[in-house]
Parts: structure tokens; C-alpha cells; sequence
């Protein structure tokens, strides 16, 4: 099914972000990124630079931290993606969420929505990371407020919340 | 590991007053989350480029391929009849010039008739979607007349034409100044030994994760609004104004959080004022958001400087004199680049006693993007110089370098050679913490080869003394709404720029109100609703706007505390304000709600406000120049770094930082350690990788100076990866002048990292780097030549020849100077009369 709208070919797409489903018309030359904060209103997610090199623009796609600036919304269609949008539960902050605005992991704050799935990424494959493998984990996600020392104590603070 | 050790050593009380106290402090000094914490980690702060309005259109802007050229004509025909294209603007459209500095209004929102660095300017297209905007810039014809390009500040001393702007001094050299205090030449000839050094410190710029953004909309009511990534919504509402000659009480600018600035968003940029334009003709929003390399275009970071100091010492290592040249590559424009020439000389004085100073810069105009502030904004290189030169002395003199500082460090309540008024300086604790915890003095000269410690100090402005525009207004103003539900709301014309200025706001507030900062409500960077604040820049927010709203904050309690002391019948004075309740001091049972407090005086006074204001002190340095420097207070910094060099490849590791900071009090110490690691971290990334550097491409290929990596790839800067353990160690000694005693945290601890580095590659394996970056080959370079049995050294080779104006000479306090300059017509006058009576 498709529509011509100002010379632009949409598709629809069926999305699946945070648990809830989006059926949207979209154009099919969008990238995720494109998809999520135009046509899915999850602004959450951020761009730096549009060419896979900052990480401002993480997000989870079926459980991997992968860069949405880069794959196509095509490409996303009828896999699970979870944005900063989905972290938290209900109301309530996610532990890696309450740690970072605790422990000054978040200063401006644009590089924290990549940073935050990256991490949670992170902690669903290794609960208990040592310091250098969040070093390694966050490599890809640049920060230029924090110095990056306070992120990796507040990824190390929320793992041991989160542990059982 | 990176604990702040906080020394919680009070003040003397002779020297501040009691409510400086600490344990008198709810909020003040407790570690806490921020106000704006969880807006941040929600990803729910709205960042420009997350707005949206209905009818909203998009824009892009066609940018020089040139560096230097004359626009000869334009034809946007085929634009106009795009798909999707509802408007293209270009230069003719936008005639009026504007400019952050009063004395260099030489920007325009579109060249009109000559280009001066690739990425300038030359037309803009508004369009239904960005993608439509981007194609119809294709179909712009600019026919151009290529000029010669001017690549660096040495080739600008030597191509007089053709002029990059007619306004320059002379030539291509923008603005030379000199400033005398005392007879310099006779210091030096009087002194033990004179070293002199020439250094380099290459250009690099800011790199904010956000790009900057712009939505301008014509308000229904036929007012103008702007939301924009901007450090200075004020100097925006000024320069948006004049550029679009449209009366400046009917505009609006909202300075969104920005996601990142670091002086990278304080000028009025062209993409805002050409949003505004097409938003005025066309009735409807429109947004721009810059890509990554135009980022680059944008620019405003660090000037490379080539400095050149000679400094007087006696047999002890103690200055007798400082003579410093410095030469500025400011790029095509003005921007902050008149005070920036100031600042490569301003500050030297305030760390260590120099008894005469002179000070000459040139900053010239090139072709590449314009310079202006970066975080220590034109005081970083020389600093770095400063800062090596020291090591040399102390290294050729046989003195400990951290003992060589401690012996002639300048005093409290002091002034300078050039009358910067000195409040409290905590740089002796500084240096002793982090010689301390480093093992310093077993440790350096003292480690195995390629293994070596370096220690730098530094201080910075908490916030400039002076405004951009000659005024005698405040420089920030907060205001306070307080209603019968208890809430209280503080409006602030200050920018949140990931800094944490609403959380110094919040906090400020809830302290003399007894609150908690989660519970204050508030409105802050909005032109229309907010007193006006000067912006994030200078390291001003804290103390200007924390003292406005502390002023402001006790106004309203004054009223509220009037009005509860009627009902209670006790003393005003005996009221406490804490916990959300205002009690009876001697009775604390005897009390109630701050809102039943509220509900009280509303109904004795009305509804209720109040205001606050901060004016800096008027600065002793009357001569002409002395704008620049004066600040209510300094803060100060000393670090030691620990590196590892290999030899054979040149490869620097840092190991390892210690970092003492003068913050006089820490409002919210998470926040505060987060700026000193914040500054560790971009002072590692300027010491060790970061330049903004520029090639000339072949003759056959237009000879253009293009940026050499306009991408956040090529760019090098840390990573995760890269950042070394750093000890944090907070100096508290309130500062009377500072809100609950606090000095600035921002910029200051970023200064002396990259000549500890430099320094602790000379312990390691005995050679000096210079120039910034200090990379594997200039260390490489500089080992050969000390196997070659020659200088050890990669850096400058010299300084050029700068034809200098005759110095203003200004006689130093302790030689009966009065702060102004010897050829001061008022004080010619003033001698006279004194001869004559």
C-alpha cells in the first residue's frame, strides 16, 4: 500500500517500539532515526551527526545496541526496538535511568538517551561489568560534559541495583 | 577511586560572614540530583531540534565552496521553482550587518557580496520537507570571482590585499593591542636570568553532541519568536533586532537546553537570524537544523596562538617581569575575537606575583572559519605557555616546579600589575593537594625513563566584569512568584547548557526558603517572560545569577517572615525557614507550613513577588583595554599528570590526573565534580588530539584552505575508552563575593591540563613539546633530535616581526599607579592640578 504525498513515495510500515505497535505511512528512504523522531513522535533519541559516529542515536533493535542513523526503517519493520522512551516503568525510572540523574552521569543530556540503552544493552548481557568492560561497551557513545567518569559509576551504581 | 575528597575546612569568620557556615546549609554542599535530572535521563528535555509546530517548513543554506571570493551574481530562478520550495532569501534580502561585539558588527545572515571562508553563507531555501530545500540549493548558480586566500595569521601579517574586511586595523591584522604596567625593559635587564620561549597552541573547537538548531515562527498576535540552541538569548534578541530592523519588544527568543555549548552557541549565528527572516515573509515556522559540518563552519572555538614569552627571574626562580607577544589566527570574522586578544594577556598576572608586565597581541583575519570562545577563552594558550615556561625555570634553576609556584603565589584581597581585584585564592591548597596525593615530591624527576609526572596551575574569570555592550544595568536579574498552594517559581533569562544553571537557581532558592530545589518551579533562557541574565559564557551563571537570586529569595522571605511573625508574635529575626516550615528559632514547635507562611502574607501584603539583581563591582583598571580581565572573583586550579611515553613509537598514555579546584563552595558537589572531570576530559582531548586544522588544496583545484575533517570521525576526541582515573580534590573556602561563597567550576580545571602533560613528557623521557596537540610525532621528532645530541625540542621556531603600537603604560599599584594609563587625558589633567595646588 502506498501513497504519493509532495512527490514522496511513503510506505506503510508496521513498528514495534517499546512494546507498542505503529502501523505508519513512512518514506521508505528514512533511516530508523528518521522514523522514530518524524514519523513515530519519539523525539527521545538523538543525532549528532547523521553517519554512524557519535551515538547519540543508540537504540536497542531485538536486544543490540545498534546505531538508528544507519539502518533503514525498512529495515526495523516487525523487529523489537526499544528507545530511552521504553526504559522506564511506567512512571518509574529505570535503575540505570535513577543512577545517571543521581550521580551526574547526565549534564546536557543529549548524548544520554544512546548512552542509557547502550548500557542497559550491557547489563542484560553482563549484570555485574567490570570498569573496563563499560569502557569498551561505551566506546562508541561520545560525551563531551562529563569526562565519561560518572557515567561509568553510575552504569556500576545501577548494576548493583539491579542485582539480585 | 574518582572520589571528591572535599576539604571541609571552614573560613576564618574574621573573613566571611556566619552564614557561611556550612552546617547552617540544607541544600547547599549536599550531594544531590539535579532539578533537571530526570527530564535528561527520560530524554524528555525538549532540545531545539525536537520542536515541532503545525505548518512548519524547513530550511538549508547554501554555503561557499570558496574561501575568499567575490560574489559576482546569484540566480535562484530555478529554486524559486522547486518542488516543494516556498521562499529563497539571499544576501540582497538581508542587508544589515550584525556582530556579538559592538566594535566588529561585520557578519551578515547572508553574504551579499563577499565570501570569506568555505561554508560561508550565500543563500537560504525554505521548502515543505529538508530533503526538498537540500535539492533546490543545487540549482542555485552563484557565479564567483575567486580572491586570494589568506591561510594563516603569518601569511595575514604579510598580505595586506586583498583586505578580508575594510574595517581591519591595518592590512589583514584585525586589532593589535598594547598594555605596559611598570618598565618592563628595565625588569629584564635587572633580572638573574631571562627565559625566553616561544609556543604554539593549535586551533579546535567545541564539538557539542547537538548540532546547533533554529525554529522561528510568527506569533498570531504578529510578534516574532525563536527557539534556537543558543548560550545567549539576550545577545540573540539584540542582534536578531538590528539585523531584521524589527522592534526588539515584540520579539522572543527561548533558549532551549542546549546539548552542549562550551562557547560554541554565545554569537548570534546567521542560520537563527535567516530563520527569523523567512519565518517573518512567510507567516509560517521555520526550522533549520545544521549538519554536522556545517557545525564545523560554525565554528567560534579555540584561536591557534603563537606566543612569545620573555620572563625576568632572580637567582630563586621569583619573577621580576613578564613580557608577552601574542599572535591570533581569528579567522574571517570579528566574533568575540576583540576580547579574545585581551584574554591572551589578561590573566597571567593573577596566579603568580608579577611585579611588571607587558603585554602585546595581534589577532589577524584568515580565511577559514571564525574563531572566538572556547571553554577559557583566549587565557588557555597562554596559560599553556606560562605554565611550560615555569617548568623550564625551575627544571634550569634546580627548584622543585610545585615549590617554585608555592614561593611567589599572588595574595588574597590583592590587586594585579594590570588592577585585577584579587578576593580570596585557594591555589595553595590546590597545589598542595594534588603534590600530596600524587607522591610528588618523591615521585618527580624521580620515575623510571618514560614514566614521568607534570604539574600546571591556572586560574579562571567567575564571570566577566564587564557586559558585551556598554551598560550600567544588571547582569542578571531573577525573579520570584509565590502563591497561596506554596509554590514558588523563579524565572531566570539564564541558559541551562548542560552546566546545571537551573539547578543552582533551584537551589539557591529553596535554601533561604527552606525548600526543597525539586520543589521550585522554573522558567529560565525566555526573553519574554525571564529578567534578562547575559548568558552562559565567562563562567558567570553561578555567582551573578546565584547572587541575584539569593537577593531575590531573601526579598520574599523578608515579606513572608513579616507576616508570620505578626500571627506568632515573635521577632522576625527568630524565624527559620527549613524543612518547609517557618518556625520560631527559640521554640521550634512554635510554627507552620511554608505554605500556611504564604497564605499569611498573601493575605497581609497581597499577591506576592519579589526581584533580584547582580551588578559586578565597579573594576579598579581605568586604562583603555582593562574591560577585559576583571572578574568578581577568581577561581583556581593545579594539576599533576601522570603519563607513559614510549620511546620508540612516541605513543603517550595518561595514566592518571590529580586535580585540585578553588570552587569556594560547592552548591551541589556532583554537579561541581562533573565540571572539574568534564574539563580534565577536554583538556586531554586538546592536549593530546583535538585541532581544527585547514589544507590548501592544488592550484588546479581552486587553491582553497578546506577543513581537513569536518566529522566527528576524523576529529579526534576521547573516548570512553581514553579517560584516565582522575582524582578529584574540592578546595571550600567561601568566597565572600560568590552565592553561599561559590567561585566558578566550568572552565577553570580544563587550563592546566595540557601543559601538566607537556610537562610530564619532559619528566618521562626529557623532551619538550611546545605546540598543541602534543602527538606520538612531535615526541618522536623531538627524541630524535635529542639523540642527534641537538635541542630536544618540537615546537614554533620563532616569533614574527610585529610592527607594535606604542604600549598604554600603566603604573602597577606598588609603583603609585592609580589604574589608569599614563596618557589618560583625565589623569594628564589630574597631575597638573596636583602640580599646581
Amino acid at each position: 500500500m502506498t501513497e504519493e504525498i509532495a512527490g514522496d513515495q511513503k510506505v506503510m510500515g508496521r513498528f514495534r517500539v517499546n512494546g507498542d505497535e505503529h502501523h505508519v505511512a513512512y518514506a521508505p528512504h528514512k533511516t530508523l532515526l528518521e522514523v522514530l523522531r518524524e514519523d513515530l513522535d519519539l523525539p527521545g533519541t538523538k543525532h549528532g551527526c547523521e553517519l554512524g559516529e557519535c551515538g547519540a542515536c543508540a537504540v536497542l533493535v531485538d536486544g543490540v545496541p545498534t546505531l538508528s542513523c544507519l539502518l533503514l526503517g525498512l529495515e526495523a519493520t516487525e523487529r523489537e526496538v526499544l528507545t530511552v522512551e521504553g526504559l522506564a516503568d511506567d512512571a518509574r525510572l529505570h535503575p540505570l535511568q535513577a543512577a545517571f540523574a543521581d550521580l551526574g552521569g547526565s549534564q546536557c543530556g543529549y548524548c544520554t538517551p544512546g548512552v542509557l540503552v547502550t548500557a542497559k544493552a550491557l547489563l542484560d548481557e553482563t549484570p555485574k561489568p567490570t570498569r573496563e568492560q563499560i569502557q569498551e561497551a561505551l566506546a562508541g557513545n561520545l560525551c563531551r560534559c562529563t569526562g565519561y567518569l560518572q557515567i561509568f559509576e553510575a552504569v556500576e551504581a545501577a548494576a548493583e541495583e539491579c542485582a539480585p | 577511586m574518582s572520589e571528591p575528597e572535599l576539604n571541609t575546612k571552614d573560613a576564618t569568620p574574621s573573613s566571611t560572614p556566619d552564614d557561611l557556615n556550612k552546617a547552617a546549609f540544607e541544600v547547599i554542599g549536599q550531594p544531590r540530583r539535579r532539578v533537571d535530572g530526570r527530564s535528561k535521563v527520560l530524554g524528555q528535555t525538549p532540545f531545539a531540534d525536537d520542536l515541532k509546530l503545525p505548518r512548519m517548513l524547513h530550511m538549508r543554506l547554501l554555503r561557499s565552496p570558496y574561501p575568499h571570493a567575490r560574489i559576482r551574481g546569484i540566480d535562484t530562478s530555478r529554486a524559486e521553482r522547486a518542488d516543494g520550495v516556498k521562499l529563497v532569501l539571499t544576501g540582497a534580502d538581508l542587508p544589515i550587518p550584525y556582530g556579538i561585539l559592538p566594535v566588529s558588527q561585520d557578519e551578515h545572515p547572508l553574504c551579499p557580496d563577499v565570501v570569506r571562508f568555505v561554508g560561508d553563507p550565500v543563500a537560504a531555501v525554505v521548502a515543505d520537507t529538508e530533503e526538498q530545500a537540500q535539492a533546490a540549493l543545487r540549482s542555485i548558480e552563484v557565479d564567483y570571482e575567486v580572491l586570494t586566500t589568506i591561510a594563516s595569521a603569518e601569511e595575514a601579517l604579510e598580505v595586506h590585499e586583498p583586505q578580508i574586511h575594510r574595517y581591519a586595523q591595518s592590512g589583514n591584522i584585525h586589532k593589535r593591542v598594547a598594555l605596559e604596567f611598570g618598565d618592563v625593559p628595565e625588569a629584564l635587564d635587572g633580572a638573574d636570568h631571562v627565559f625566553e620561549d616561544v609556543f604554539f597552541y593549535q586551533g579546535n573547537t567545541h564539538l557539542p553532541i547537538e548540532q546547533h538548531a533554529s525554529l522561528a515562527a510568527l506569533d498570531p498576535d504578529g510578534k516574532l519568536a525563536i527557539w534556537s540552541s543558543t548560550q545567549t538569548p539576550h545577545y540573540l534578541h539584540k542582534a536578531l533586532a538590528k539585523a531584521l530592523e524589527f522592534p526588539a519588544h515584540k520579539i522572543r527568543v527561548i533558549a532551549c537546553p542546549n546539548g552542549g555549548g562550551f562557547g560554541g552557541k554565545s554569537d548570534p549565528f546567521n542560520h537563527e537570524v535567516v530563520a527569523c527572516k523567512a519565518a517573518l515573509v512567510l507567516g509560517r515556522p521555520v526550522k533549520v537544523c545544521l549538519n554536522r559540518e556545517e557545525v564545523f563552519y560554525c565554528h567560534r572555538g579555540r584561536h591557534p596562538v603563537l606566543m612569545r614569552f620573555r620572563t625576568g627571574v632572580k637567582q630563586d626562580g621569583t619573577i621580576v617581569g613578564m613580557d608577552l607577544e601574542t599572535l591570533l589566527d581569528g579567522g574571517a570574522y570579528g566574533s568575540y575575537g576583540v576580547a579574545s586578544t585581551f584574554y591572551t594577556g589578561a590573566l597571567q598576572t593573577v596566579t603568580y606575583e608579577i611585579p611588571r608586565y607587558r603585554f602585546r597581541a595581534a589577532r589577524a583575519f584568515t580565511n577559514k572559519p571564525p574563531c572566538g570562545p572556547k571553554r577559557g577563552h583566549g587565557t588557555v594558550q597562554p596559560r599553556f605557555g606560562q605554565e611550560i615556561q615555569l617548568d623550564k625555570i625551575a627544571v634550569a634553576l634546580g627548584k622543585d616546579p610545585a615549590e617554585l609556584r608555592l614561593q611567589q603565589l599572588v595574595k588574597d584581597d590583592s590587586l594585579t600589575a594590570n588592577y585585577l581585584s584579587i578576593s580570596k585564592i585557594g591555589l595553595r591548597q590546590c597545589i598542595e593537594k594534588v603534590v600530596e596525593g600524587s607522591d610528588w615530591k618523591r615521585r618527580w624527576g624521580k620515575l623510571p625513563e618514560g614514566r614521568g609526572l607534570g604539574l600546571a596551575c591556572s586560574s579562571y574569570l567567575s564571570g566577566a566584569g564587564l557586559p558585551i555592550y556598554w551598560n550600567k544595568m544588571p547582569h542578571s536579574g531573577v525573579q520570584l512568584r509565590i502563591d497561596r498552594m506554596g509554590a514558588v517559581t523563579a524565572f531566570c533569562g539564564a541558559t541551562e547548557i548542560g552546566q546545571g544553571s537551573d539547578d543552582v537557581l533551584a537551589g539557591c532558592v529553596a535554601e533561604v526558603l527552606g525548600l526543597d530545589p525539586h520543589d521550585i518551579h522554573l522558567r529560565t533562557g525566555a526573553t519574554d517572560i525571564t529578567p534578562i541574565d547575559l548568558g552562559s559564557y565567562s563562567s558567570r551563571v553561578t555567582l551573578m545569577m546565584g547572587n541575584a537570586a539569593i537577593e531575590a529569595a531573601e526579598r520574599a522571605r523578608s515579606t513572608i517572615a513579616a507576616a508570620v511573625a505578626e500571627k506568632l508574635s515573635v521577632p522576625k529575626g527568630r524565624l527559620v525557614f527549613a524543612e518547609r516550615r517557618v518556625f520560631d528559632s527559640a521554640d521550634p514547635e512554635q510554627g507552620m507550613s511554608f505554605q500556611e507562611a504564604v497564605i499569611l502574607a498573601e493575605a497581609k501584603f497581597g499577591t506576592l513577588g519579589s526581584v533580584g539583581s547582580y551588578t559586578p563591582p565597579v573594576s579598579p583598571a581605568r586604562f583603555k583595554g582593562g574591560g577585559v580581565g576583571p572578574s568578581p572573583t577568581y577561581s583556581y586550579s593545579a594539576a599533576v599528570v601522570e603519563v607513559e611515553v614510549d620511546p620508540l613509537t612516541g605513543w603517550l598514555h595518561v595514566h592518571k590526573v590529580w586535580i585540585g579546584h578553588d570552587i569556594g563552595r560547592a552548591l551541589n558537589p556532583v554537579l561541581v565534580r562533573g565540571q572539574v572531570e568534564g574539563s580534565v576530559y577536554m583538556g586531554l582531548g586538546e592536549g593530546l588530539m583535538e585541532e581544527q586544522t585547514f589544507r590548501r588544496l592544488p592550484p588546479k583545484l581552486s587553491h582553497a584552505a578546506v577543513h581537513k575533517f569536518p566529522s566527528l570521525l576524523e576529529y579526534k576526541s576521547p573516548t570512553a575508552l581514553d579517560m584516565p582515573e582522575v582524582v578529584t580534590y574540592l578546595i571550600e573556602e567561601p568566597d565572600p563575593r560568590g552565592p553561599f561563597g561559590a567561585k566558578e567550576v566550568g572552565q577553570g580545571p580544563l587550563l592546566p591540563i595540557m601543559p601538566a602533560i607537556a610537562n610530564a613528557v619532559f619528566d618521562a623521557v626529557g623532551v619538550r613539546v611546545d605546540e598543541t596537540p602534543i602527538s606520538p610525532e612531535k615526541i618522536l621528532a623531538a627524541l630524535d633530535l635529542k639523540a642527534k645530541g641537538k635541542p630536544a625540542r618540537t615546537g614554533p621556531k620563532g616569533f614574527p616581526t610585529i610592527e607594535w603600537p606604542e604600549p598604554f603604560k600603566v603604573a602597577p599599584p606598588w609603583e603609585g599607579g592609580d589604574g589608569r594609563a599614563d596618557d589618560d587625558p583625565k589623569a594628564q589633567r589630574r597631575a597638573i592640578s596636583e602640580v599646581r595646588s
